[in-house]
């Protein structure tokens, strides 16, 4: 079942506001106050500038596939029962080295085993949508 | 150009366990089996022992350890993360605090058990992540092949390289194996068809592009190059050592960067031939990290055996299979085919290599590459004979 996917700690204060902008159907990303840089992962550290200060900014939310899998068992119980699924990584329209792993669906609420991996092509554009699992909200993509 | 630590030390003893799926003894069992069979081999007594290097991810700590075998009061100790990046990492370590002289006879091993608490991590997280895995894992990227599955399919994008490089890889190291009754797979022919035909893991990685999961340990032994001399085994020289977190590398699922398929390798490469009086194109036999073969091709460029982007190409026409390939790679049979024990036998087989002892020996090696995990901070030795 969903419910025992692997789910990030929302309320680890160093992301808890990339979580909630999922929430809000918003994808973020965390750029610096300083120099401007837009970073993810996200982390407290500017690595260009070292400054402490940064802001959440919106994203267009398109972007294409960079990479894609399709694992297999053995796994854990909750994605082995729905093995063979896809995992798919990627790279932000407005800067592609900005990238995100997520999954391809065909809308917010598909299961992450409907599409068949035959038709998943690297280069294929993708936009956001968000799909909630317990608490957390998590950016999954369909094509675009 | 040769380096400060340019054949100052040398591995002089190595001592190993049997590999298989579930053997009996506990990990520090193991370890302790190991480090002792090392030092007989070397013909030191263990109360000469006075430095040790192992995995962080080691069961038995290095107290247990001097206890068990009984080793001599410990001046020197040290310990390198990152599972399969640390393999030559401990044994760099060792022969740095030996060249230094905070030590005189240091001892670097590893033992795992794929059933022991923290041999499969990925099977052990807690529900809710934090750190750098919560932008992956909860997107069913969860083991260590999808997150190398990822960048495989990059680099066959990029690059062009298909499933029949892959398989290039599994058979070479396999008809290796096949040589060496130590190894796990010694009496298992793998084709090319097996190959083609195996089941998935992780698209676009199958059964066979993973390594074995093992049970064992190895352990190995290194003194300074004057002390080797009177010892009974041609020294295995440290010739080159260097380890490697790149800029901006993120361990394993090192999407982020601006290239992320410049791995570790390159800059642990960069200062490992800068400490050297070798060159890739001396080096006739190599060992190469292989958790998951397309680890090869990625390490192959990273190293300077070939351009970025020719490494898939390089392994055709038998380039890594003894005898008459290009570059003989895993001559033991490797994580893929002898036994995967965080590559620790990647350095044991380079030693036998410059030794001269190896079932798949390349005559008249003076060295051997011997590498640790791409994809994680990693390190690498360059071995003299």
């Amino acid at each position: 079942m969903e419910s025992d996917f692997l789910l990030p700690d929302v309320e680890d204060p160093d992301v808890a506001e990339f979580w909630a902008g999922c929430a809000r159907g918003e994808l973020l990303v965390q750029t610096c106050k300083s120099c401007g840089l837009r970073r993810m992962p996200p982390r407290p550290m500017c690595p260009r500038c070292r400054s402490l200060e940064f802001r959440w900014d919106p994203t267009s939310g398109r972007g294409t596939i960079w990479s894609f899998i399709v694992p297999h068992p053995p796994l854990l119980p909750a994605y082995e029962e729905l093995a063979p699924y896809n995992a798919i990584v990627v790279a932000l329209e407005e800067e592609p080295t900005l990238r995100f792993v997520g999954n391809l669906v065909t809308g917010p609420d598909g299961p992450i085993n409907e599409i068949d991996p035959a038709t998943i092509q690297i280069g294929d554009p993708v936009r956001v949508v968000f799909h909630q699992v317990e608490d957390v909200t998590l950016p999954r993509w369909t094509k675009s | 150009m040769a380096g400060p630590l340019t054949d100052r030390t040398a591995i002089v003893g190595i001592g190993q366990t049997s590999f298989a799926k579930g053997l009996p003894d506990s990990e520090l069992s193991l370890a302790c089996q190991a480090v002792s069979a090392a030092l007989d081999d070397a013909g030191i007594a263990p109360s000469e022992v006075d430095g040790l290097a192992m995995f962080s991810m080691e069961d038995g700590r290095e107290v247990d350890v001097a206890r068990n075998v009984g080793l001599g009061d410990i001046t020197f100790f040290s310990e390198v993360g990152y599972g399969g990046g640390a393999g030559c990492g401990v044994v760099g370590h060792a022969a740095m605090a030996v060249a230094t002289g905070q030590c005189n006879v240091a001892v670097a091993w590893r033992a795992r058990k794929r059933a022991a608490k923290g041999s499969r991590p990925w099977a052990q997280v807690s529900r809710r992540i934090t750190g750098h895995w919560q932008w992956s894992r909860p997107f069913g990227v969860i083991r260590p092949v999808d997150e190398i599955a990822m960048l495989t399919r990059r680099y066959m994008h990029e690059f062009g390289a298909t499933r029949e490089h892959l398989a290039n890889v599994a058979v070479a190291f396999r008809k290796h194996a096949n040589r060496n009754p130590a190894a796990t797979m010694y009496e298992k022919p793998l084709t090319r068809e097996q190959y083609m035909d195996a089941r998935w893991i992780s698209e676009p990685l199958c059964l066979f592009d993973n390594c074995l999961e093992t049970d064992g340990a190895l352990a190995a032994v290194i003194v300074s190059a004057d002390r080797a001399k009177d010892l009974p085994h041609p020294p295995a020289y440290v010739h080159s050592f260097a380890q490697s977190i790149p800029q901006q590398h993120q361990v394993m699922t090192n999407y982020f960067n601006d290239d992320p398929l410049i791995g570790p390798s390159y800059a642990c490469a960069e200062r490992l031939w800068a400490q050297s009086d070798f060159t890739p194109n001396d080096v006739p036999v190599a060992q190469i990290y292989d958790a998951f073969s397309p680890l090869i091709p990625l390490s192959l460029e990273g190293y300077g055996f070939c351009a970025r982007g020719e490494g898939a190409e390089f392994t055709d026409d038998g380039a890594l299979e003894w005898p008459g390939g290009r570059l003989p790679t895993n001559t033991s049979g490797g994580g893929m085919s002898e036994a995967y024990v965080h590559g620790f036998n990647l350095v044991l087989e380079g030693v036998r290599q410059m030794r001269g002892t190896s079932t798949s020996q390349v005559d008249g090696a003076e060295t051997c590459l011997v590498t640790s995990g791409e994809g994680v901070p990693t390190s690498a030795l360059l071995l003299r004979r």
